[in-house]
């Protein structure tokens, strides 16, 4: 089963700090992770792999220092790492994204599956995985919680829905987005790690993928972004103090008050 | 070349020379003005001809996109078991302004097999057009049908702005719907409003966990479309002596767009799970202790009718399944009340809960990070006050 994992470097956001007088982000010294919904893709398609057999290939676009994200997926167990990286692609949105992704994967030859995280924690689109999907004209499972089985020519997943779940079986190739419930990632191994070191990693720029002039990059991109601002940070409001009982009572006037309950 | 000058209204007068800021943009040849190659279609000339000589035609792409064609604001009507979705009744209130403002129509776009008594409520809560689709391929929400027919439906209406709920089934066909007619789509909208000069959708989401905000255009694209985040948009207070037109649709959707089969659709039982819907929520953090507290949250949620989350800690260490975890890697909420208890509020959690209206948070740590973005903080033991709060609002909803 040849399987590709798009993945995509982001900011660890969980190590952003706030500027507590202007209320701006610092993002120096903020490390680049792989996002983490990307991990969860990257460990499903491992799992298929060990099952099947087959191959392991992971993808990002992004600029060039983005293949420390790849190693690690090689780290973990991917066999193959590919960066789509060009200049021309600066200012994609997720139209052209999807666009050019999808295009990359058609330049590397047949595959049976493609994963990818649900969403990223950057941009949280959600929007890049159904965007392949549609222009490789192939079928989709979005939020997928758990992979239940996998045949030759389809598998089948449980797929997030409000207050519940969907049982779905869908042909392959498919495109589908992993929910952070399926599994748990591996840790990279120190052989990975030490394979992942000397793994040379492919680049493809718009030449080697075949993509159209006007669809990728900024000229493809249909958004475009107005302006960024920093919302007011939240302000603390007040705290009760004294007995609990006389504080939580407090607490429920104040919430019948302003008709909150 | 998108700037056309007229070689016989042309004076050789000079004056675009002046208005170019690019330079070489325009020269002057045999006494008349000629664009050249270094012109980036800027348009600032136009205005400075006298002699209406120079024309700017509009920017057009393979598309072929006339942005004046599309007309009308459309909302996707989401419904389950014969009820549309509440995120569905606040777009509909939300796109009534937006197209009072466009002085265009307002319409819901309903998909589903016999389901057209819904429209009913379409039309109560502001459209004056319901477009409906039938038949049994809709009876279950599914991406290829459902992405078939709405394309359809655009290519065919040609819509100016199309709203989606930013649910897991809205969030799923809408970036299909949009890669297949060619336009942007932005993700999980908390503002929309209509740009007084250029009439643009200005479409506000947050970004990197809610630290940034961002303010999207699409402006050669047409329809413009955005998913929007439950629960932000308010809904009116509808009016069911309302009635409007209901236009059937055939849309053709053939074995090949059919792209999977659902086997089973299995809903959780617990009545305090749906998160996304819910007007308020009461969330656990790892000061409950261990999963055999976790019944003081949801008792809590019950008894206000609302749904119980839990932080990242608490799913992390297996207390509670994944479907119950806020923040940036599980569900953004935003309830008219967020209660807090035992969490310390890293910024991971903050993502997916400070747009909330209101948040209370309860924590033994006066120190707690959640306490600085709080309306209402108490510093106590939870154990203590959940089943303190509980009987408090027994008494009172019993009244």
């Amino acid at each position: 089963m040849e399987i590709i994992v798009c993945i995509k470097q982001v900011p660890d956001t969980t190590e952003v700090k706030i500027d507590p007088e202007k209320g701006t982000l610092i993002r120096e010294g903020v490390p680049s992770i792989v996002n983490p919904f990307d991990e969860y893709a990257v460990e499903a398609a491992l799992r298929i792999k060990e099952e099947k057999g087959g191959k392991v290939t992971v993808i990002t676009m992004g600029p060039p220092q983005a293949v420390d994200a790849l190693r690690k997926c090689v780290a973990m167990g991917a066999d193959d790492a590919v960066l789509v990286s060009d200049r021309a692609f600066a200012g994609s949105d997720t139209w052209s994204t999807s666009y050019t992704l999808a295009k990359a994967i058609q330049a590397l030859g047949a595959f049976d599956l493609i994963l990818c995280g649900k969403q990223a924690i950057d941009g949280d689109t959600a929007q890049v995985g159904p965007g392949i999907a549609e222009h490789l004209k192939i079928s989709q499972v979005t939020y997928v919680q758990k992979v239940l089985g996998v045949k030759e020519d389809a598998i089948e997943v449980e797929r997030g829905i409000e207050g519940g779940y969907e049982v779905i079986e869908t042909p392959l190739p498919a495109v589908l987005t992993i929910d952070k419930s399926a599994n748990q990632p591996r840790l990279p191994s120190m052989m990975g790690t030490m394979k992942a070191l000397k793994k040379e990693i492919k680049t493809l720029t718009a030449r080697d993928i075949n993509v159209k002039e006007g669809f990728y990059g900024m000229d493809g991109s249909p958004t475009r972004v107005k302006r960024t601002f920093t919302p007011p940070p939240r302000k603390g409001g007040r705290m009760l103090g004294g007995e609990m009982e006389e504080a939580l009572r407090e607490l429920v006037k104040i919430l019948r008050e302003e008709k909150i309950v | 070349m998108a700037i056309n000058i007229n070689k016989d209204n042309c004076v050789g007068c000079g004056l675009c020379l002046d208005s170019c800021p690019y330079p070489g943009a325009i020269v002057m040849d045999g006494g008349i003005a000629v664009i050249t190659e270094k012109c980036v279609e800027c348009g600032a000339c136009v205005d400075s001809c006298n002699a209406g000589a120079i024309e700017f035609e509009e920017a057009k792409r393979e598309t072929g996109i006339n942005v004046n064609e599309f007309k009308g604001v459309w909302v996707f009507v989401e419904h389950r078991k014969n009820r549309v979705a509440n995120v569905t009744l606040e777009l509909l209130s939300e796109g009534r302004k937006l197209a009072d403002q466009l002085g265009e129509e307002l319409a819901g776009v309903l998909i589903g097999d016999d389901v057209e008594n819904l429209a009913r409520d379409c039309f109560a809560y502001g459209a004056d057009k319901v477009y409906y689709v039938d038949g049994a391929v809709y009876e279950h929400y599914s991406t290829g049908p459902y992405t078939t027919a709405f394309s359809q439906l655009i290519k065919r209406y040609k819509p100016n702005i199309v709203l989606f709920g930013a649910t897991h089934d809205g969030r799923d066909f809408a970036a299909r719907v949009a890669v297949r007619v060619y336009t942007g789509l932005t993700a999980d909208c908390t503002e929309l409003s209509i740009d007084t000069e250029t009439r643009l959708l200005n479409q506000t989401r947050p970004a990197f966990g809610g630290n940034v905000m961002a303010t999207i255009l699409t402006p050669e694209h047409r329809p413009q479309m955005a998913t929007v985040r439950p629960n932000v948009m308010k809904k009116v207070v509808p009016d069911y002596n309302r009635t409007g037109e209901i236009i059937r649709f055939d849309a053709v959707v053939t074995a090949e767009d059919i792209l999977y089969q659902v086997k089973e659709v299995v809903e959780h039982t617990a009545k305090t799970i749906n998160l996304e819907e819910a007007d308020i929520i009461v969330s656990g953090g790892r000061g409950i202790g261990g999963p055999e507290h976790y019944h003081l949250i949801e008792e809590l949620a019950e008894i206000l009718g609302g749904a119980a989350g839990a932080s990242r800690a608490v799913v992390d260490a297996g207390w509670v399944p994944h479907y119950r975890q806020v923040g940036q890697t599980g569900k953004t909420v935003a309830p008219k009340l967020y209660i807090a208890c035992g969490i310390s509020g890293a910024i991971q959690h903050l993502a997916g809960m400070q747009t909330s209206d209101f948040i209370v948070a309860i924590n033994k740590d006066p120190e707690a990070p959640i306490f600085r973005v709080a309306n209402i903080g108490i510093c106590a033991d939870l154990h203590k006050a959940l089943p303190y709060l509980k009987e408090r609002f027994r008494e009172l909803l019993e009244k």
